[in-house]
């Protein structure tokens, strides 16, 4: 079959702009405010609105367990949960590598779809550039996202109290090895796919089950590790977590040891780290238990006012170590 | 996750810390030679589960650690010359010469490529005919026989444009050096894991003998070393020091004879200069007569600035174990990884990297 390519022309404003964009994206897309097809799409608001962005340049665009359209939707949609925010409107911006085929293009969108319905976001605003070849590899994506923060809401990397309980919505490391065993060709018995996921259901469950959440996060690029080393210093309190509480899957643990990696700074799309009053920890959690994306949640540590910026695991042994954030570079183009 | 969760079993590691306490009854000096040994020590805590009459040493096992100065400075000289290409493993990048380093030089237009292997580099020299492309050739046994087969490949394939800046380095013989300047009072030496795969646990048998001291090679997994702490401690407690191996799964009394007959055929044995102990006799190998081509440091020449050292760092009484990175005034403070001011902090296997990422006494 004969499989269309992206021309320069796709982007120069011409018909064929509007070919790519009424063919491609707005079937898919569509809904009144992106229909209008206007500058800028207007929208009426009440109460306090959280704003974000993010660009999305992942190595390859397709790995198991997403793509790069599926971690753009879900990217900027859990930076607003993170916030406490309900995400609404999101904005997409392609920036395309001269020569990717339609039909590549085609499953992104699809992908982005999927996750939007999924989430209950709108694409309400867009543009689409087109590069000469090498200029980008095949296919970058920067999505930026809105959302209203219910009253009563205050959550904040900030806010961490000492007492509070750490939880961790699943297994980590899972994104970061299934992009990299994808990109090298490397093969595991056990096969590790992504764990992309937008959380923002997970979130407005758990905000719903408890008011003393006090920060959230999810811990992409640098790993669980760097998230609470990050934590722990703009709340200025200290942090201890157990190592055998924090879930890995099998697969990642063996491309860890395989390739020199610890999965605490390995890169995850799909989780979050909750510091929870110890009086609704068990609450949170069992909540957390039953939705899709908290099956394997668990209480891996609480906030202490002893060494005050810093994060110390208790070792399976019995031992205690520190906990550095990520140093350096781990692994290219993850996300 | 199947044979590497065994060495990791909980219970089995408190049954031999508990042997560990039982067996020990005077104050005993232990070192771990390997910079591997060292980060899974730090890493698992181990030091906090010893007695206090066992004290763990961290000894010179890390090869970038080692490489002298006068050597990294010789490295980035033949970077700036013309026409050259530089490989590399990426621990060499950072670390800092007299003046610069390897990561300056590359940013000051030098051609310096990371490469994963020798066979990567040999494979540059293979894509660029027209250029020079030297190997920064560090390592301990380990790495030389790869080095050994790159010169006979490049041999046999007639590759003129590929040199070894040999800087290659022996365990035993720097073991030697420590235990004849008699600085540290060792009772017993935790012997490499990987370097002893190649050249077996044989050459250990020197030092029970002479020294009095005790060897086992340990694998690299918490209970491994465990174990070989616990074997050292018996030993020395009954009086009978002897070398063992408590890493049977890859060593061997006799080691890797494909390995050594490579070495041998490519290599003798020359001084080498180690950061923080000098020069020191037979402790280095060097090409033999018939493959000098392949010198880097006979084919071209350079000019040399004096070597000057970090002022304040003890990266040298680290490598010798007589001082620990916490009794560096620059460590944490000045010297972090993102600005490491000795070769200790550079690299992955150096102590103070290790204890900069793991250590709990921090305060």
């Amino acid at each position: 079959m004969n499989d269309e390519t992206i021309l320069l022309a796709h982007g120069s404003g011409s018909r064929l702009s509007h070919e790519l964009i009424e063919k491609n994206f707005l079937p898919s897309l569509a809904n009144p405010l992106l229909a209008k097809l206007d500058d800028s799409a207007v929208l009426d608001f009440n109460g306090r609105l959280a704003f974000t962005t993010d660009s999305y340049v992942v190595s390859p665009i397709f790995f198991p367990g997403g793509d790069i359209g599926r971690l753009a939707v879900c990217g900027t949609i859990n930076d607003l949960a993170m916030s406490g925010a309900t995400p609404l409107y999101l904005s997409l911006s392609f920036i395309i590598e001269e020569g990717l085929t339609l039909s590549k293009l085609a499953k992104v969108v699809r992908s982005i779809k999927a996750a939007a319905e999924e989430a209950g976001v709108k694409i309400i605003t867009g543009d689409t550039k087109v590069v000469n070849r090498e200029s980008a590899d095949k296919l970058f994506i920067n999505t930026s996202g809105i959302g209203i923060v219910p009253e009563g809401i205050d959550i904040s990397g900030a806010n961490a109290k000492v007492g509070d309980k750490i939880i961790l919505s699943g297994a980590i490391g899972d994104h970061g090895i299934a992009v990299m065993s994808q990109r090298e060709g490397l093969k595991f018995s056990v096969p590790v796919r992504s764990d992309c996921a937008p959380l923002s259901k997970l979130v407005s469950q758990m905000l719903e089950a408890s008011s003393q959440i006090h920060c959230m996060r999810d811990p992409t690029r640098g790993g669980l590790a760097t998230t609470l080393n990050e934590l722990a210093s703009q709340s200025k309190v200290g942090i201890r977590i157990e190592e055998g509480n924090i879930p890995a899957h099998d697969g990642v643990r063996a491309a860890c040891e395989l390739l020199g990696f610890d999965p605490l700074y390995v890169a995850n799309e799909g989780k979050l780290i909750a510091m929870v009053a110890p009086s609704d920890a068990e609450k949170v959690l069992a909540i957390m238990k039953r939705n899709r994306y908290g099956t394997e949640a668990s209480i891996i540590g609480e906030v202490t006012d002893e060494h005050k910026g810093k994060v110390i695991m208790r070792t399976r042994l019995g031992t205690s170590r520190i906990v550095d954030m990520l140093i350096g570079e781990l692994l290219p183009r993850i996300c | 996750m199947k044979f590497i969760d065994e060495y990791r079993d909980v219970e089995l590691a408190k049954k031999l810390v508990s042997k560990i306490k039982q067996l020990s009854t005077r104050p005993t000096r232990l070192m771990e030679f390997c910079g591997g040994h060292t980060v899974s020590i730090m890493m698992n805590g181990i030091r906090q589960l010893l007695p206090p009459t066992v004290e763990m040493l961290s000894g010179p096992g890390c090869p970038v650690c080692v490489t002298a100065n006068a050597d990294i400075d010789k490295a980035i000289a033949l970077a700036h010359l013309p026409d050259v290409i530089i490989t590399t493993f990426g621990d060499m990048m950072k670390v800092p010469g007299s003046y610069s380093s390897l990561q300056q030089a590359r940013a000051g237009k030098a051609d310096i490529r990371i490469v994963y292997s020798t066979q990567d580099a040999l494979q540059i020299a293979r894509d660029n005919p027209t250029q020079s492309v030297i190997f920064i050739g560090i390592g301990f046994e380990t790495t030389a026989p790869t080095i050994a087969a790159s010169i006979l490949q490049s041999e046999n394939e007639g590759i003129r444009n590929f040199y070894v800046l040999c800087l290659s380095k022996l365990c035993p013989p720097i073991m030697k050096a420590l235990l004849d300047l008699g600085e540290l009072k060792l009772d017993g030496i935790v012997c490499p894991g990987h370097v002893s795969a190649i050249i077996g646990s044989r050459p250990y048998e020197f030092i029970p003998r002479n020294y009095g001291v005790a060897c086992v090679v340990s694998g690299f997994e918490a209970l491994d070393i465990l174990q070989s702490i616990a074997l050292l401690v018996e030993q020395i407690e009954s009086g009978k020091p002897t070398v063992e191996i408590a890493y049977r799964r890859v060593v061997s009394p006799e080691g890797n004879k494909t390995a050594l007959d490579l070495m041998e055929s490519v290599f003798e044995i020359g001084s080498a200069d180690w950061r923080g102990i000098g020069v020191v006799p037979a402790s280095g190998l060097k090409l033999r007569r018939k493959f000098e081509r392949f010198d880097a440091e006979q084919a071209f020449s350079v000019t040399l600035e004096p070597v000057r050292e970090a002022k304040g760092c003890i990266c040298g009484d680290i490598l010798r174990g007589v001082k620990t990175p916490n009794d560096c005034k620059l460590f944490r403070k000045v010297c972090t990884p993102e600005h490491p001011v000795g070769p200790c902090m550079v690299s992955s296997e150096g102590s103070c990297s290790a204890y900069y990422q793991y250590g709990t006494d921090y305060e």
